[in-house]
């Protein structure tokens, strides 16, 4: 899951280290740092903002290693579902048991159904699904469309996947 | 160079082969002042076969071809095609024989014919280059000639060449891209004004963007072609058509369109080609990203290392469009061949 972390360093050289430290130590993945030089809280200590990806149960084991070197944890946010991706499904959706489709991915306890659009034209006709799927990371986002893929096979229906997006173009 | 006399064949003369003698005409003037002098010696179609070693007058074969429907001479002899390849003396022979997706034929026996005679050539066709990719440039290479093939893929666009030359310092990573502009032009109607399926192919088939049969374009059949042949080009890895796995765009409804149009997102047939994955499939595109183009353009996204992300796009087809590709492979082969003769 991804972790939004503000803490407080006290302002002597050294003290990013230690903060930052505990989150490599346990297998946490660093992917932002906002350190505020000129900033100072009442306290007097200088405030940094990180954002790092860790497993769920690793996170305790974090904020205990950054605090026991005398680092504050002002505030914690988390957040589990993080990475999210648009998909379509075309197909007789609704005959074919939409919930047992939401199921197979819910069900993993990785990736989640966030979002559903129908569009149902007329009973004989095909219906349409726009779908946002949220997972805990890339992979999971993989696995749950391979999920998507399975159970659109099984049931006939066509799933319009999106394209790899590329930074440069938003 | 200048004043190198170049004898180039057409073989097959539909559209294709028409475009490259009009662009011929157009062109003179430009191949004066520059001091190029290339005339075609001879062209054959299925049925007749037209020969001069003075220069054909173009103007007059077209003309012949749009009247009788033939250039020349009946032939009797079974492939007038073979004779001129290895009967005229030329440097050059473009083939642009109607593509055949099974077999490659007969353009495959045409080109493996003239590069063993020494033949530069410049091709429209995709058939021999979906089979025998490999074959075809050791063929090229063991007989120290050219083979060019831009008009294959994405017509007027220049991506073959792209690949080749211009980012020869680069690993590509993927490609992807819009390669049919039957397809997007479909897609575009039926997103535009809520067009049923059938509907916007029936008025793409009036304007003569779709074939009668359209199944070629529609089931992503001629997509995956030149996807085939963009990842040989990139890879080099003797990928065939047997390689993609294909969806077309006949089960996609106005309905999933107006859905996807309301998220921000539209619906597009796209190729994607990565070293071990080529997939054809109507996928969604963010309406801001450059693949949501409209219309019967096409176009391309390279993801390569060192220039990173190169996009180019224009139009994927008709007769001038690619005789425009065939012509500038053309030049380049005579200016080559020019400088191996100083």
């Amino acid at each position: 899951m991804r972790v939004s972390m503000d803490i407080e360093l006290k302002d002597t050289p050294g003290q990013l280290v230690l903060a930052l430290q505990p989150i490599s130590e346990t297998n946490g993945n660093i992917q932002s740092v906002v350190h505020c030089h000129d900033k100072r809280t009442p306290r007097g200590t200088v405030p940094i903002h990180v954002v790092f990806e860790v497993e769920k149960e690793g996170l305790e084991e974090v904020i205990r290693r950054i605090e026991a070197n005398d680092v504050i944890v002002a505030r914690v946010d988390e957040k589990r579902l993080h990475e999210q991706m648009s998909v379509m499904l075309i197909g007789h959706i609704v005959h074919t048991d939409i919930r047992e489709t939401i199921d197979a991915v819910d069900s993993t306890g990785y990736a989640e159904i966030v979002d559903l659009t129908l569009s149902m034209p007329e009973v004989k006709k095909v219906s349409s699904a726009f779908m946002v799927i949220a997972a805990d990371g890339e992979n999971g986002l993989t696995s749950a469309l391979n999920i998507l893929r399975t159970t659109a096979v099984e049931k006939g229906l066509l799933v319009i996947e999106p394209i790899k997006e590329n930074a440069i173009w938003m | 160079m200048i004043g190198l006399t170049f004898r180039i064949s057409i073989i097959g003369f539909g559209a294709v082969g028409q475009g490259v003698a009009k662009v011929l005409l157009r062109k003179r003037e430009m191949f004066q002042n520059n001091g190029m002098d290339i005339k075609v010696v001879a062209i054959a179609d299925s049925m007749s076969s037209l020969i001069s070693s003075e220069g054909i007058d173009l103007e007059k074969a077209l003309q012949a071809k749009k009247t009788s429907g033939r250039i020349g001479n009946e032939i009797n002899t079974g492939d007038s095609a073979l004779e001129v390849i290895e009967g005229v003396d030329h440097e050059l022979m473009v083939e642009a024989t109607p593509t055949d997706i099974k077999t490659g034929e007969p353009a495959l026996t045409h080109i493996l014919t003239a590069l063993g005679s020494g033949k530069h050539v410049v091709t429209s066709n995709k058939g021999p280059l979906i089979h025998k990719h490999a074959a075809l440039m050791n063929t090229a290479r063991d007989n120290d000639v050219l083979l060019r093939y831009e008009a294959t893929v994405g017509g007027a666009m220049p991506i073959i060449n792209l690949i080749q030359e211009n980012l020869a310092s680069n690993t590509i990573h993927r490609i992807e891209g819009i390669l049919n502009g039957t397809c997007n032009y479909i897609l575009t109607r039926m997103a535009d004004e809520g067009l049923d399926y059938h509907y916007a192919l029936l008025e793409a088939q009036e304007l003569g963007i779709a074939e009668k049969d359209p199944s070629y374009d529609v089931m992503g059949i001629d997509a995956a072609s030149k996807l085939v042949i963009l990842a040989n080009t990139a890879y080099g890895n003797n990928a065939t058509f047997d390689d993609v796995q294909i969806t077309g765009i006949t089960e996609v409804t106005p309905e999933a369109l107006e859905l996807a149009d309301k998220n921000g997102y539209t619906i597009r047939l796209v190729g994607e080609a990565g070293k071990d994955l080529l997939t054809v499939a109507p996928k969604l595109v963010s309406k801001k990203h450059p693949l949501a183009i409209r219309g019967t353009l096409n176009i391309a996204t390279i993801h390569t290392d060192l220039s990173k992300t190169i996009t180019v796009s224009g139009p994927g087809a008709g007769s001038i469009e690619t005789a425009s590709a065939i012509l500038s492979d053309i030049i380049h082969v005579y200016r080559r061949h020019g400088e191996h003769r100083v």
